[in-house]
């Protein structure tokens, strides 16, 4: 990543771990409270380009995706998101929050055998946040969460392309482990800020408003909107 | 030891080792003849024997109808739109052109990632952002890059396919009708083309000659990689 956020009035935080990690609550806890301190915020989401959603979804299902293919349509996504999405709320003013960036594709995307450095280079267009938050849980915790919650684990999700293994849960223990080992090793590379995910949720939320209302210094507050 | 190698880390868990056949890309500006030389090379190729797979920047199978509905509708910013096409091209290297060159084919693209990257660094991005990107394509055997005068596309284009949008260029806002676009937006690409020729090692050949002429120029720089099967 090379743009730094500091050229840019707004501030972008971002919330990064695996699924059952609980850091869509934990943003969505966060919005609500910036609201109410009168910041104005933008929510953006992981796979949510539309026109690129659809592509990637297809290719999910069909499971037409190689490690190659399954990176570049997923920074595809990302692009559009950044190009409409990130940097002009950043420039407008807004806190802009993030559910995944880029590091859910270095960790992931290196997990199936994508090059490191190629993978980074690929998302040099990206801006760097002001904060990365990674909630960090084992995988056994977020497998207790996530089975029998509310979307059953997916085929890629699970890396099944990956480990070969017949058994998705098993697959899924294997493929989240070693795109846990990667998080762990971006944690020093990227400044990133960890939060212990096996704490209450409470706990969870109050160290990190500390750590944004340090980052907030200075942020622009915008009229409620009517 | 393998002929075949990749421009950087490559794709997981390919082994060059097993492709056998002849890679072969053609670059050129649209309106100066690709279509008609690989037709031509393709039949050359055929005579001699040998199975042809010839390919363009046709539509892959898992971004293609996305890449359509994103050019209709121009709605992708230039990172989007760039590295929406390196996945369709990922797609047909992985699905089609890799496959192939296993099969031992000669492999006709038309076009490959020089025109990709070019369109991306006409349009801002960094050059060695989008090198970095394709660094996971295959090293073709020979890169023929036809290259003609803004001028002399002009005249093919107007008499065959008219102006379009994309080649025109018209997302750049570079001029104040199609025509006067399609000038500024295809003397930049050449610009970025004859930039990339000495880095990626293109054999230029001059697409102002006769069909005749052109075609046999390009036979003369394929020979030497059939040196024991094509026929004078």
């Amino acid at each position: 990543m090379s743009a730094g956020p500091k050229q840019f009035p707004g501030r972008l935080f971002i919330v990064e771990g695996i699924d059952g990690s609980g850091k869509s609550t934990q943003l969505a806890l966060l919005q609500t409270w910036l609201e109410s301190e009168g910041y104005g915020t933008y929510f953006s989401e992981w796979n949510s380009s539309p026109l690129v959603r659809n592509v990637t979804r297809r290719g999910k299902k069909k499971r037409m995706l190689t490690p190659m293919t399954f990176s570049l349509i997923h920074a595809t996504d990302f692009a559009d998101r950044s190009e409409r999405h990130i940097v002009p709320p950043l420039k407008a003013g807004a806190i802009v929050l993030a559910d995944r960036y880029a590091y859910t594709a270095f960790a992931r995307d290196v997990a199936r055998g994508v090059n490191p450095h190629w993978v980074r280079n690929l998302y040099r267009f990206a801006v760097t946040p002001t904060i990365g938050f990674y909630f960090r849980i084992s995988v056994d915790e977020a497998v207790k969460r996530i089975v029998g919650g509310r979307d059953a684990i997916s085929y890629y999700e699970a890396g099944m392309d990956r480990t070969h293994l017949d058994d998705i849960e098993e697959s899924f223990r294997v493929f989240q482990q070693s795109v846990i080992d990667e998080y762990d090793r971006m944690v020093d590379e990227f400044g990133l800020v960890v939060i212990d995910a096996s704490q209450s949720i409470e706990d969870q939320q109050e160290q990190m408003r500390a750590a944004v209302t340090l980052a907030l210094n200075g942020a622009r507050k915008m009229d409620a909107r009517t | 030891m393998s002929r075949f190698e990749f421009y950087g880390p490559g794709l997981p868990a390919i082994e060059t080792g097993e492709l056998k056949g002849t890679l072969i890309a053609i670059e050129g500006a649209d309106g100066v003849g690709r279509s008609t030389h690989i037709g031509l090379l393709k039949q050359w190729f055929e005579n001699a024997g040998h199975a042809v797979l010839d390919t363009g920047m046709t539509r892959s199978a898992l971004a293609g109808k996305g890449l359509e509905a994103a050019t209709e509708g121009n709605t992708l910013g230039p990172i989007a739109m760039s590295l929406f096409y390196a996945t369709d091209f990922a797609d047909r290297l992985e699905n089609e052109i890799i496959p192939a060159l296993r099969a031992g084919f000669v492999v006709l693209t038309d076009r490959y990632i020089y025109s990709l990257m070019a369109r991306a660094i006409v349009r801002g991005a960094e050059p060695q952002w989008i090198n970095g990107v394709f660094q996971f394509a295959l090293k073709p055997d020979i890169v023929l890059y036809l290259r003609a005068d803004v001028e002399q596309l002009v005249r093919r284009v107007v008499q065959t396919t008219g102006f379009n949008y994309w080649e025109c260029g018209m997302d750049l806002h570079l001029g104040e009708d199609m025509y006067e676009s399609f000038l500024e937006y295809q003397t930049r690409l050449r610009k970025v083309f004859d930039d990339m020729s000495g880095d990626y090692g293109f054999h230029v050949i001059d697409a102002a000659a006769s069909i005749d002429d052109v075609g046999d120029e390009i036979k003369n720089c394929l020979e030497p990689l059939f040196a024991s099967s094509l026929g004078a």
